[in-house]
Parts: structure tokens; sequence; C-alpha cells
């Protein structure tokens, strides 16, 4: 499909937005990986450490959250998935919470209850799951109550690539068309499924192409490309508050590090040269190169983020953990006696 | 949250277990009128499901609904069990309350992960912080020959998982209270209700599927246990349509000296432990009598909570499920499964006689 020019261009102060939300994911996905193999020396243990249980970061995957989270406030919604890092950071997730949670502590946003993969923010409308494809159905629910109130909020559903030939896609994107609601799928195409390459799981070449099935646009993204993201997925979010219904967007994005920390990437051929595609210097210099960003501005973006980052870190660190006794707590919300 | 749920100052102001009256309704219509009632009170209540609209659900829990509220608050979905049900949860998240009703309980093996995975953790996981004040209700049980995927109960499996209430109504008195405080839940309610106590005019049912029912909004607390019948000899303990059939067997026991206690839980999430033990420190036996599969369920959960709290009250225990097979087909069949008044009277018989 052709793109209209029905959002606003991006500005010289977007484009430098864009980088820096790439910049704070990335400092926070580095942190988070080397806080997680810190005391998982000498032999790694999955279940050992400060931070405990897999670990899906989502380092290459920045232009995704930065672009379409451009295009959100807090009162929309999103459902993102097992690697939901940037797309929580993006969308405005206090760090603080979010970080305790992965840390697994009291202070975290589900008391230690949820674990990196079951972040929940409320205040932002923010939720993950760790099932592939089935955080799609609930973001049509909250779509659902935004135009039933008369709003014109949006929720956004994000998934892999792999999410694609699961039946809860296509139960939700049928769904959702069928009652126009203001939802926009994500696919986020990262070529891998684990260790499977999505030309062994996936009889089409773009995604984008399923959105014909139900009658809605379709638009495929094909370089891992910032702008392009925010393009194409600022005139889907436009068109969903406008009463125009949902978008399937799908982004050629990059796994830069292992589907879980301590995947080998044996599997993976091109290994050695993916870190020539890392989207974050490529997109930089074309700042600098262009004039829009400075070295001054792009170190000032880095310490930012690090002194961020290094407090989420902190707080997570200096934070109780659950107390044992309290592992009943939360199941319900009256009061059950098992 | 930045969405608001009602007041619960809404329930507590309904009467708990009022008295019946003298108006008599099936157990469908007394879910009927539930719904319609808080549905009228409350915009954020909606319901949907599969034929659920003009049809009025395949087991009349909706007839006339849509007539009433309307399409944009009664949807029929297309046959996408996932996509509708998570659709509930996503809506119960942002503070509506829906009712969804999934056809056949046998119907949850293309949808579980939607339950189990979210609707019944989201609570859990978010630390307290979300809710889903969601119902999930569905037909379930057998007894007309519709085979091994339409004809089970599978309530225990739910009670299982934790994280969702499991309310099973056995009449319509409490079909309408339980209903209302489902609807009025914080949290997400399985309501399983067996097609044989709607009291529908196209299958068998008990004479007990029309029973008095009050025309106001009331409460039946989820959780609390009935005394359906009260014996000294032996204890039944039973939900759903076995209820009738164990109070039928009391009846026709009594002319022999042969006093039966039946209590209907009523839910299973949360399970009345202390309505089992109280019974049984009276009587001393115990028959669980259950529609759902014998192994790993009910049964075996009411008879662990006795032993767990004291074994030596138990002089005599057994129960009255469907054996660990399908339901058959054939009515020959289906009916050796089944837990027949006809089985249940011979586990009172051999109970008395030790």
């Amino acid at each position: 499909m052709t793109l209209s020019t029905t959002t606003a261009a991006l500005t010289d102060e977007g484009r430098r937005a864009l980088i820096s939300t790439m910049v704070l994911i990335r400092t926070y996905e580095e942190a988070i990986r080397a806080t997680y193999y810190a005391d998982k020396k000498p032999a790694f243990d999955i279940g050992a450490g400060l931070v405990p249980g897999e670990m899906h970061l989502s380092a290459g995957q920045e232009p995704v959250a930065a672009g379409i989270c451009a295009h959100l406030t807090s009162e929309d919604a999103i459902t993102a998935t097992h690697r939901p890092h940037h797309l929580a950071i993006a969308h405005g997730v206090a760090l603080r919470p979010m970080t305790a949670e992965i840390f697994g502590r009291e202070t975290g946003l589900g008391h230690g209850r949820g674990g990196h993969m079951h972040l929940f923010d409320p205040s932002t409308h923010f939720s993950c799951s760790g099932i592939i494809a089935e955080g799609l159905p609930p973001a049509l629910g909250q779509a659902f109550a935004f135009q039933r109130r008369g709003s014109d909020r949006v929720a956004v559903a994000v998934t892999g690539e792999g999410a694609a030939n699961q039946g809860a896609f296509h139960e939700s994107l049928n769904l959702a068309a069928l009652w126009n609601l203001p939802v926009v799928f994500v696919v986020e195409d990262n070529d891998w499924g684990i260790s499977v390459p999505r030309a062994h799981s996936t009889s089409v070449a773009s995604n984008a192409d399923r959105a014909a099935a139900y009658g809605i646009p379709g638009v495929r993204v094909e370089d891992n490309s910032v702008e392009a993201v925010h393009a194409a997925a600022g005139e889907a979010i436009a068109r969903a508050r406008t009463g125009g219904g949902p978008t399937l967007i799908e982004v050629h994005t990059l796994r830069l590090w292992g589907h879980f920390e301590g995947d080998a990437e044996g599997y993976r051929p091109e290994l050695a040269t993916v870190a020539e595609h890392d989207p974050i210097p490529i997109y930089r210099d074309r700042l600098l190169e262009t004039g829009v960003l400075d070295d001054a501005q792009y170190r000032a973006m880095q310490a930012s983020a690090v002194e961020q980052v290094e407090d989420a870190i902190a707080f997570a660190k200096s934070s109780p953990a659950p107390d044992p006794l309290g592992h009943l707590s939360y199941v319900f919300a009256e009061g059950v006696s098992s | 949250m930045t969405t608001t749920l009602p007041s619960k100052d809404q329930s507590l102001a309904l009467a708990t277990e009022p008295d019946a009256g003298t108006r008599k309704l099936s157990t469908a219509k007394a879910m009927q009128e539930a719904i319609s009632q808080r549905m009228a009170r409350d915009e954020s209540v909606f319901l949907m499901g599969e034929d659920v609209g003009p049809y009025g659900g395949i087991f009349s829990s909706t007839t006339g609904l849509i007539d009433r509220f309307g399409p944009e608050r009664v949807l029929d979905t297309p046959i996408s069990e996932t996509a509708f049900i998570g659709l509930g949860i996503g809506a119960a998240v942002e503070g509506m309350r829906p009712i969804v009703e999934l056809m056949f309980a046998d119907f949850f093996g293309v949808c579980m992960d939607q339950i189990y995975n979210h609707m019944a953790k989201i609570r859990y996981e978010s630390g307290g912080n979300v809710r889903v004040p969601m119902v999930l209700m569905m037909a379930a049980g057998g007894g007309y020959s519709d085979g091994a995927q339409h004809s089970q109960c599978l309530w225990g499996t739910f009670a299982h998982l934790p994280g969702m209430k499991v309310v099973v109504p056995s009449n319509p008195y409490d079909a309408k209270g339980l209903m209302t405080a489902a609807i009025d839940s914080d949290d997400p309610v399985v309501f399983v209700f067996h097609k044989g106590v709607m009291g529908l005019g196209w299958m068998a049912k008990n004479d007990r599927s029309i029973g008095a029912v009050p025309e106001e909004e009331y409460l039946v607390p989820i959780g609390k246990a009935r005394v359906a019948r009260e014996g000294s000899d032996v204890t039944i303990v039973t939900i759903s349509l076995s209820v009738h059939h164990s109070l039928d067997v009391a009846e026709r026991l009594a002319s022999e000296g042969i006093s039966v206690e039946v209590i209907d839980l009523r839910s299973l999430v949360p399970l009345d432990r202390e309505a089992i033990v109280r019974s049984v420190s009276k009587t001393g036996r115990l028959i669980v009598v259950d529609e759902d599969y014998q192994s790993f369920g009910l049964s075996g959960e009411v008879i662990a909570v006795v032993a767990e709290h004291d074994p030596s009250l138990l002089k005599r225990v057994s129960r009255v499920c469907v054996p660990d097979v399908p339901i058959p087909y054939a009515r020959e069949l289906e009916y050796a499964v089944l837990p027949t008044p006809a089985r249940i009277e011979a586990a009172v018989r051999a109970a008395v006689a030790t």
C-alpha cells in the first residue's frame, strides 16, 4: 500500500527523540545482560544470581519500539511478547519498578510475582505475555473498551514472526477487522523462531500479505529503519484513532543477540556479521552525517541513559525480596481461603 | 488503573439469599434475569459468545437479552474462542465486566491458554495491580447421547488451575444469585451450568430445574455450600445435576429409615471445606457424587479435605463418579458411566450397611 501524508512529517527533534529512545533501550539491555551473567560464573546456572530465569533481550529491535511508541500516549495500550523490554521502555513504563520486577523484588511491578515475561503496568496500559501470539486477543479487548467509551485511544498488539503461524493470530485479525477495532498489529520479524529460520516456518515471504485475508491494510517495513517504522506506525495508529480499524505492520528487524541469554546460536550461519546490521550505529551515523545530531548531543543521550539505567538497577538491588509468607497473596481480589 | 470499576456498594445493597417467594422460573430464565438486571444497572456489563444473540444461547442462557440491550451489548462472535475470550480479558482489564459464553465446557481445548494462562494469572502476575472481573459461562454435562466431545463436566479441570473461581449451580434460585455474584466479582468466575438443570423443553429434566426465584436482584455468596437436605446416617457431597439425583435417592430411602444428608457445594473454588467437615462429623459416612471424571478431581479433593482434617471421622467413604473413560454415545453405555440415581442408591445402601 502507499503511505499517505496523514501523519505529521518527522522533524529533526523527532529524529533525535527516536535515537535517544533506542540508546536508552540498548543501554538498559546491556546492563541487564551484564548483571545477568555477572553472578552466573564460572558455571552458567539459569536459576542463579540476581536476575534468574530465562532472559530474552531485545537488542537490535529498538527501531520497532521507538518508531511505534512515538505515536502513543500512556492512555494507549500495548501488549508485548516474551521479549518485552524495548516496548516497555519506549512506552514509558517506569524503569525502577520494571527493573525491580525483573530482579524479582517486592518493589517490582508485580511484587515479584511476574518476572521479565510478565510485566503489567496499568498506569501505561502495558502488558506482555510469554505465550506466542496469545497477547493479541487481550489487546482486542482493550481496543473494544476504548471504542465503547467513545475515546480515540488505541491498542497495539506486538508479536514475533513465528506468532503469525498461530491460530490466535488469525482469530484476532479476523475479529478485529470484523468489529473495526482500534488496534494495530505489529509483527517483529527477526528472522528466527528460537533456532528455526522463518523460511522453514512460514509459507509467505511477507506476513503483511496476510492482512489481505482479513480485508485490512498490511505494510512490511524491510530494513529495520526506525523512520520507516515511524511512518508506517503513524499512519496505522492515526487510522485506528479515527475509526478506520486495524492495520497489520511487519517490520523486518534484527535479533542482535540470542533467543535467550545463554543461547550459543550455533544454528545461525550469519553470526559473525550480525553486528554490522546493528541499527543504532547505522542510524546514529546517518543523523551525524546529515547534521541532525552532533557528538555532544549523542554523548548526552548516552550519559542520560546510563544514569537512568544505573538508578533503576541500584533501586532493584537495594529493594527487598518478597516475603516468602506472601506467596499466596494476589491470587484473588476477594478473600478466598485455600 | 485509570479506569474505575463500579462501586462494590451496589452489591452490598443487595439481599443475600432472601426468601424464595412463590414465583417459579427455570434455571435458564433465572440466569437470563440475573444477567438482564445487571446489564440494566451497569453499562460496563456486556455479553458475547457464539449464538448468544437472536438464538438466545444454545442452552437458553441468553434468551431475549439482545432484544432488550441490542447488538452493541449482546454480541454474537465468530467461532474464535481464543479471540473472543481474550477480548473479554482485555475489556475486563480496562474496567468493563464482560460475560463470555463458551458454548460447551468441552470446547476449552481450543482456547485454554487465554483461560488459564491469562484470565486466571494476570491478577497474580501483576501483584494485584490488574483485575479481571469477567464471567466465563459454559454448558456442561451429558445424559442425552451427545458423545464424548459434548457431554463432559470438566469443572474439576478449571478448579485445579489457580486463579479462577468455579461456580456450578444446581437450581434456579442459586443460578440467579450466583450469577449476580459472579458478575459483581472482581475476580474471573467460571460459571458452569449443567444442561440437565436448565429446564429446557427439549431435554429430560428434573422437577427441580423449575423453582421459586425472587424477582429482585440478590446474591448467593460464592464459596458457601448449601445443606440441600439434612440427615444423620450418611453424607452425600455433590454438585449440579447430581444434587437432584441425590435428593431423589434420599427421599426414597427415607421411607426405609435411612437418613441421608445432601450437601450442594455450589462452587468448587472456593470450596466450602467447613460444610463438608461439619456434615461428615455428624454422619461419619461420606459419599461424593460427581459427574466429572473420577480420578484427580473433585471427589478425591473432598475426601482429602476430611482426611486431612481428621481421618478418624471417616467410618466409610466412597465415590460415584464418571469412571475414567470418554463419555460413550449409546444410551445404554452412557448411563452405565453417569452417576445415576441407581448407582447413588447402591452406594448409600453399601455405606449404611457397615
